[in-house]
């Protein structure tokens, strides 16, 4: 089991991964120095340069990122096994959690004080959204092309109820396009969705 | 009941292989899956992604989770979270496998960074409807939760470091003597 040549049990990867599962709050950005703590400095499964490129494929990739770290990481120590065990280690405690928070809360839940509490919590939300939303636009690349189709994501969704799964798709393809026409010319026109 | 199951395995199952850019990006998924099947409101989703925020793992992953219980119980949330987690299983090592020809492509770059501008959209969008929520009801634009959401606001910007749950911890203390 603690032999020195990487030959990582997949116990040893489910327990990992659900102690970074039980211990990261928040997800997203938050995970990754947990992530990094656990698999580059006490396990040594990756260097800090790979765990960065690790995050910047689970972050472009669909889905939640850090399962899509999780899968990576486990692929390389013990190939499909080892990305199936640290996935579902990953995602083991917050289904454990959250199934028994849930009963409870839909027990309490037309309590008044409770609504009230929950009422507060939405605007607590609120603002929390709206910062996640300027983290993103900060970190996206700038420029009108882009704008545009932010813009356009959310008037579609907004006004005329489209599907998000319709604004993806168009926006897959807007991108194909304006790859295709920045190559042919360096004069460029498209218009958003 | 099993159409339930195969409903809910295949609305998160979308879910997973549409939203790009973590759990946030989810969001606007779940309140479509909502509208669309009538199994909660969107207050109540609200409630849910509090929830998600304030307990450990992905959040995205809670999201799952939480209305696959409130849905079917507890096997619901074992079956939303195992098609939220599937297609992205499916298409990392797909990536992993492929990741020196396809990933760094340009032309894969370049739909990458339209994808991210596409998702700030959509996860304006979810904001836009929780805020409607919060500060209308039907007919006047409610002055508390809208004064309140500047405070959080602002403190948030001002202590950066302070982790969500201790927001939504205030908010619910704030909820329980102002409203």
């Amino acid at each position: 089991m603690t032999d020195k040549n990487n030959k990582t049990t997949l116990w040893e990867l489910f327990i990992s991964f659900a102690k970074i599962g039980v211990l990261t709050f928040g997800g997203g950005m938050s995970m990754l120095p947990m992530l990094q703590r656990e698999c580059v400095e006490s396990r040594k499964w990756a260097t800090d340069e790979e765990m960065l490129d690790y995050f910047a494929i689970g972050q472009c990739t669909p889905g939640i990122i850090a399962v899509n770290t999780a899968t990576i990481i486990g692929n390389k120590q013990r190939g499909l096994p080892g990305a199936l065990v640290s996935t579902a280690g990953v995602i083991f405690p917050s289904v454990l959690i959250i199934t028994v928070l849930a009963s409870i809360i839909l027990k309490y839940n037309n309590n008044s004080y409770v609504q009230k509490a929950f009422e507060g919590i939405r605007v607590a939300v609120c603002a929390l959204i709206l910062k996640s939303i300027l983290t993103l636009a900060k970190k996206a690349d700038k420029n009108m092309l882009y704008l545009l189709v932010t813009v356009g994501a959310f008037v579609a969704l907004f006004f005329y109820k489209a599907s998000p799964i319709a604004a993806v798709v168009a926006t897959i393809i807007i991108g194909i396009i304006a790859y295709y026409a920045e190559k042919n010319s360096p004069k460029k026109n498209e218009e958003g969705k | 009941m099993i159409i339930i199951y195969l409903t809910l395995f295949w609305e998160f199952f979308k879910a997973g292989l549409f939203a790009v850019g973590g759990g946030m990006a989810t969001i606007p998924f779940l309140f479509d899956i909502g509208e669309k099947t009538g199994w909660f409101t969107a207050a109540e989703l609200a409630d849910m992604i509090a929830v998600s925020e304030s307990t450990p793992g992905p959040i995205g992953v809670n999201m799952a989770t939480f209305v696959g219980t409130r849905v079917a119980g507890i096997p619901g949330g074992v079956i939303a979270t195992a098609g939220l987690v599937l297609p992205s299983l499916i298409v990392v090592l797909l990536v992993i496998t492929l990741l020196n020809k396809v990933y760094k492509m340009a032309s894969v770059q370049t739909v990458f960074s339209f994808l991210r501008a596409c998702t700030v959209g959509l996860i304006a969008n979810a904001l836009a409807q929780v805020a409607m929520l919060t500060f209308f009801d039907g007919k006047n634009v409610l002055i508390i939760p809208l004064v309140l959401f500047g405070v959080f606001f602002v403190l948030m910007n001002v202590f950066k470091k302070i982790h969500p749950i201790l927001w939504i911890g205030l908010g619910a203390v704030a909820g329980v003597i102002l409203f």
